[in-house]
C-alpha cells in the first residue's frame, strides 16, 4: 500500500526533526548533567578526574560527533547511560513506560466516556436548563489546572471523605484519582468539539429525513449522527495525546507515581540530556503513531474519504 | 369538491417561533384540505410559510417552532397536539417525506440499502430477509439499475437524480397515504426533473398517495397539481383548481408570481438593435461587431494515469455581438462554467483562442492580463457567498476601482453612490453590510460591483438561478434596462431554459463538453434542430396552454438579417 509506506516515511522524517531540534536545545542550555553531579566542591574531584568522567560518557568530543554516535545508537535502539543513577536509559524507560502507559491508557478511555457521555446528555436531556448547563461543563473543565485538580481531588476523596487511602492504597485505589486528575482536563475539548459537530450534523437534511421515517431522537442521535460528528472529535483526539504526556509529567508529581512523568521532571532539574533526548523522542513516537492511526480510521469511519486515500 | 373525507384537512393553522421577545408567528390560519390520491401545490417564495406548514404537518418544526392553534386533521384525527413520540408512528408510516436536496438528504456513512430498510425497521415491519428483498424491490421500482449493487453504495457514490430516486423510494417504502414533497427537484437538473416528477406521478397513481407538493416553482405546479394553494407572508392568499388559478388568478401577488414565472409567461423574444455597421456602413470598417469571439476552446482534465483525458470542453466556438446577450445553456456537467473560466482567464484552454474587442486575449500575462481582468467583469451565482460579509456596500462596489487604482477617495465614492442608484437600490444601503440585504439586494450589490470598472464584457454565471421567481424576473429587468441604457454585453451561464428565453439574443446550447446547436434564441427555441434541443425544451415545466403559446406565433417580429442563423452542429 503505497499511501501506509509515504506516511511512514513521513513519520520518520518528523521523528528525526523531533530529534535533532531536541539535541540541539539541549546542547544549547549551559551546563550539563555532569557538571550538576560531579562538579560540586563537595565531592572534591580533581579536574583531571572531571575530564575521565566526562570522556566515559563519551562528553569529551565536539556536539556533531556526539550527535551521530546518539543517533547511530538511537537507530539501534542504544539511548545512552542515564548520567544521574548511572544507568542504561532503556532501563530507566523499561521501568517507567509500563506505569504511565496504564495511567495514559486508562486516562484517556475514561477522558473519552466522559466526553460521550457529556456530548449526548447535553443533547438528549429532557430540560432546556440541564442542556444548557451540561454544555457549560467542559468550558469548566478545560479552565481547571491538573495540579490544582489533583491536590483537590486528594483533598476532598481521601482526607474528607475517606474514600481512597492515601497511603497503603492498592494499585487499582492509587490509580482512581491520578485517573481522574488526567482524564478530566482532557475530556474538555473533546466534549466540547462532540458537542458542537453533533449539533451541526443534527441540522443537516438527512437528520430530517430520517426522522420524518419515524425515527425518534435518541435512534437518530445514535445510528445517524453519532458517526458523522465522531471525524471532528478523532482528529483533536489525536492531537490531545501530546496534552496527555504533559499531563502526565503533572500528575505523576502531584500524586508521587513513579513513571515515564516522574522521571521527565527529574532528568529536567538534573539536565540529564540522555534520558530527555530519549523521552522526547518516545513522546514524538507516540504522537506520530497515534496520529497515523487516525489518519487510517477516517476512511474506515467515512466511506467517502476510501477513494482518495488509495488513490493519494 | 369531493363527497369523500379529505385526506389532510389543515384548519386555521397558526405556526410561531420562541424567541427572546416572545412567540413570533410566521404561518397565520392556514386551512386547506388535500384529498385522497390528489396532488395539490404548495406554492409560494422563500420566507412564505410553505415549507413551515408542510413541517408543521410532519410535526418536525426545527427547534422552537410549535403550532399555536388550529387542526391538523389526517383522516379526521387532529395530529396538531400529538406528542413527539405518538407523531413517530404516523411519520414514514402514513405520511412519505421527499427532501428538496438529494446531495444532502442521505446519510454519507451508511449504505443506501441500510438506509432504506431502516423505514421497515423503526416500523417493525418484516424480519432480515423479507426487508432486503422489499428494498431491493423499491430500488428496482424507482428506476435504479443493479438494486443489489446500488443497496451496498454509498450516497456519494450515486448521481444527484440516483440518489433522489433513492430518496423517493424512502418516502414511498410503507405505502403512506401522503406525501410531502418539499422542493423534490429544485436542485436537479430539468431534464431529470421531469423524470423525478414523471415517477412521483406513477408511484401515486399505483399506490393512490395524496401529494403536497411544496415548490416555489408555478411551473412545477401548473403541470403537475390538480390544485394550488399560494402562499405569501405566512398566509394563503389564493387556493383552487390548478386551471381556475392560472386562467383567472384573483389576486394581484398570484398573477405576479404569473407573470415572473419564466416558464409560464408569454414574452416577446430579444432582437439585437441593428449594430452600428448596419446603420451606418462608413464605421462598418472600423468597428468590430463581436465584442467576445471564441474558437476551438478544447479544455481536458487529467483523471490519473492509465486513464484517459476527460474532455470538459470540445471544440467549443461561439461570439457575442457587442451590446447583446449571448447565453450558454446546458446542464450540470456539460463544461458551461468551464467555458466562462476559460473566457474569464481563470483557466487556460487546451487549444483554441479567445478574443475581446478583436484582439487575442489567449496568452495575455502581467499588466495586460490586469487590464483584461477590468474589461470582463463577473457574477456569480450565490450572492451571499460572492460579497465580503465584513465590507459595506459602498466598499464592495469600489473594491475593483481601489484595485485598478481609478480614481481617489472621493470620485469612487461617487461612482459607488451612482451605481448603487443605477442598480435601483436605495441610497442608504451604501453604508450597510451583506448580511442586512436579501437576495436580490445582494445581487444587485454584485452587479453594481461588475459595473464599477465599466467592462466591457460581463459573465453571468448562473446570476438568477438562486433567487425567487420575482426576484429573478426583476433582476433580469434590471440587467435588460442596464443593457439597452449602456450598451453591456452578457455572456450568460444558466441551466435555466426558461430565463436563457427571456435575457438572450443568441444561444448555444451545451451537452457533454460540445456546442449541439447553436443560433438566435427565437429560432433555437421555436425549432430546435438537434433533439437534445428539443429534449431539454420539453421537460421545461408548463401548462399545456402555455406551451402552445411558445410555438411559433403569427405575430413574432421578423428576425433582423444581422442575426447569425440557427444552425445545428452536431
Amino acid at each position: 500500500m503505497p499511501y501506509l509506506a509515504r506516511r511512514t516515511g513521513q513519520a520518520l522524517i518528523v521523528l528525526a526533526i523531533a530529534f535533532t531540534a531536541t539535541f540541539v536545545l539541549l546542547q544549547a542550555l549551559p551546563g550539563d548533567a555532569i557538571l550538576i553531579k560531579f562538579e560540586s566542591p563537595e565531592l572534591g574531584l580533581s579536574p583531571e578526574q572531571i575530564a575521565d568522567i566526562r570522556a566515559s560518557y563519551g562528553a569529551d568530543v565536539p556536539a556533531w560527533q556526539q550527535f551521530l554516535h546518539t543517533i547511530s545508537g538511537f537507530v539501534v535502539g542504544d539511548f545512552g547511560y542515564s548520567v544521574q543513577y548511572g544507568t542504561p536509559v532503556h532501563e530507566l524507560i523499561g521501568t517507567a513506560l509500563p506505569e504511565t502507559l496504564v495511567l495514559a491508557g486508562l486516562g484517556f478511555v475514561v477522558a473519552v466516556v466522559l466526553a460521550v457521555a457529556l456530548a449526548f446528555l447535553s443533547t438528549l436531556a429532557p430540560f432546556g436548563w440541564l442542556r444548557q448547563g451540561l454544555r457549560a461543563l467542559p468550558g469548566v473543565f478545560v479552565s481547571v489546572p491538573v495540579f490544582w485538580l489533583g491536590i483537590v481531588l486528594i483533598q476532598v476523596f481521601s482526607f474528607q471523605l475517606r474514600l481512597v487511602p492515601v497511603i497503603g492504597a492498592d494499585p487499582v485505589q492509587g490509580l482512581i484519582l491520578p485517573v481522574l486528575t488526567l482524564a478530566v482536563p482532557i475530556s474538555a475539548p473533546l466534549a466540547q468539539i462532540l458537542a458542537r459537530s453533533i449539533d451541526e450534523v443534527q441540522l443537516s437534511p438527512f437528520v430530517a429525513v430520517v426522522r420524518a421515517k419515524g425515527a425518534s431522537p435518541a435512534r437518530v442521535l445514535w445510528r445517524d449522527v453519532a458517526r458523522n460528528a465522531t471525524l471532528p472529535a478523532i482528529t483533536i483526539a489525536g492531537v490531545l495525546i501530546g496534552e496527555l504526556i504533559g499531563g502526565a509529567v503533572v500528575t505523576e508529581t502531584v500524586f508521587g507515581r513513579a513513571g515515564i512523568g516522574r522521571l521527565t521532571e527529574q532528568a529536567v532539574a538534573n539536565q540529564d540530556v540522555a534520558v530527555l533526548q530519549a523521552i522526547v523522542v518516545l513522546a514524538a513516537l507516540v504522537f506520530v503513531v497515534v496520529n497515523l492511526a487516525v489518519d487510517l480510521v477516517y476512511p474506515v469511519l467515512d466511506p467517502r474519504l476510501k477513494r482518495k486515500a488509495v488513490a493519494a | 369538491m369531493t363527497a369523500t373525507a379529505p385526506l389532510l384537512s389543515i384548519e386555521h393553522l397558526d405556526v410561531g417561533y420562541r424567541t427572546r421577545d416572545g412567540v413570533r408567528p410566521v404561518v397565520h390560519d392556514v386551512s386547506l384540505d388535500v384529498q385522497p390520491g390528489e396532488v395539490v401545490a404548495l406554492v409560494g417564495e422563500s420566507g412564505s410559510g410553505k415549507t413551515t406548514t408542510s413541517s408543521a404537518v410532519l410535526g418536525l418544526l426545527p427547534e422552537g417552532g410549535r403550532a399555536l392553534g388550529g387542526a391538523i386533521r389526517l383522516s379526521g384525527t387532529d395530529i396538531a397536539g400529538w406528542s413527539d413520540r405518538r407523531l413517530e408512528s404516523v411519520r414514514g408510516a402514513r405520511i412519505g417525506y421527499i427532501p428538496q436536496d438529494p446531495v444532502s438528504s442521505l446519510n454519507p456513512v451508511r449504505p443506501i440499502g441500510v438506509q432504506l430498510a431502516e423505514t421497515f425497521r423503526i416500523h417493525g415491519r418484516g424480519d432480515r430477509r423479507s426487508i432486503r428483498g422489499r428494498v431491493l424491490e423499491l430500488l428496482e421500482r424507482v428506476g435504479l439499475d443493479d438494486p443489489a449493487l446500488r443497496a451496498k453504495q454509498y450516497p456519494h457514490e450515486l448521481s444527484g437524480g440516483m440518489r433522489q430516486r433513492v430518496l423517493i423510494a424512502n418516502a414511498v417504502a410503507l405505502s403512506p397515504e401522503l406525501v410531502i414533497a418539499d422542493e423534490p427537484t429544485s436542485a436537479l437538473d430539468v431534464t431529470v426533473q421531469r423524470r423525478i416528477l414523471d415517477l412521483i406521478d406513477e408511484l401515486r397513481r399505483e399506490h393512490g398517495t395524496a401529494v403536497l407538493l411544496v415548490t416555489h416553482d408555478l411551473g412545477v405546479a401548473a403541470e403537475r397539481a390538480e390544485r394550488i394553494v399560494v402562499m405569501q407572508h405566512g398566509r394563503i392568499v389564493e387556493q383552487g383548481a390548478t386551471e381556475a388559478v392560472l386562467d383567472a388568478p384573483g389576486e394581484s401577488y398570484t398573477r405576479r408570481l404569473l407573470a415572473d414565472a419564466p416558464g409560464l409567461a408569454e414574452h416577446a423574444f430579444r432582437h439585437p438593435r441593428p449594430p452600428l455597421f448596419l446603420r451606418d456602413p462608413g464605421v462598418a470598417a472600423a468597428e468590430n461587431p463581436f465584442v467576445l469571439e471564441a474558437s476551438g476552446l478544447v479544455k481536458e482534465f487529467s483523471l490519473g494515469r492509465r486513464r484517459p483525458a476527460f474532455r470538459a470542453v470540445d471544440d467549443v466556438s461561439f461570439q457575442v455581438l457587442r451590446g447583446t446577450t449571448h447565453a450558454i445553456v446546458g446542464e450540470s456537467g456539460s463544461g458551461k462554467t468551464t467555458t466562462a473560466r476559460i473566457i474569464a482567464r481563470f483557466a487556460a484552454p487546451d487549444a483554441g483562442a479567445v478574443s475581446l474587442g478583436g484582439a487575442d486575449a489567449t496568452a495575455l500575462a502581467g499588466s495586460a492580463k490586469r487590464e483584461f481582468r477590468r474589461r470582463v467583469q463577473l457574477v456569480y451565482q450565490n450572492p451571499f457567498a460572492s460579497l465580503d460579509p465584513r465590507q459595506t456596500v459602498a466598499e464592495i462596489i469600489s473594491e475593483p476601482l481601489r484595485n485598478f487604482g481609478v480614481g481617489d477617495r472621493a470620485t469612487r465614492a461617487a461612482t459607488a453612490r451612482r451605481l448603487i442608484d443605477r442598480v435601483a437600490l436605495p441610497a442608504d444601503v451604501a453604508g450597510r453590510r451583506p448580511a442586512e440585504l436579501s437576495g436580490g439586494q445582494r445581487q444587485r450589490v454584485a452587479i453594481a460591483r461588475a459595473l464599477a470598472p465599466e467592462p466591457e464584457l460581463v459573465i453571468l454565471d448562473e446570476a438568477v438561478s438562486a433567487l425567487d421567481v420575482t426576484v429573478q424576473a426583476r433582476i433580469l429587468e434590471l440587467l435588460e434596462q442596464l443593457q439597452d441604457e449602456l450598451g453591456l454585453s452578457y455572456l450568460f451561464i444558466s441551466h435555466d431554459l426558461a430565463v436563457v428565453a427571456r435575457i438572450s439574443h443568441s444561444v448555444s446550447v451545451m451537452r457533454r463538453g460540445r456546442i449541439v446547436e447553436q443560433g438566435a434564441t427565437e429560432q433555437v427555441f421555436r425549432a430546435p434542430q438537434h433533439a437534445y434541443t428539443r429534449e431539454l425544451l420539453d421537460a421545461v415545466p408548463r401548462r399545456a396552454a402555455v406551451a402552445a403559446v411558445a410555438t411559433p406565433a403569427p405575430s413574432a417580429p421578423a428576425v433582423p438579417p444581422a442575426v447569425p442563423t440557427g444552425k445545428a452542429l452536431a
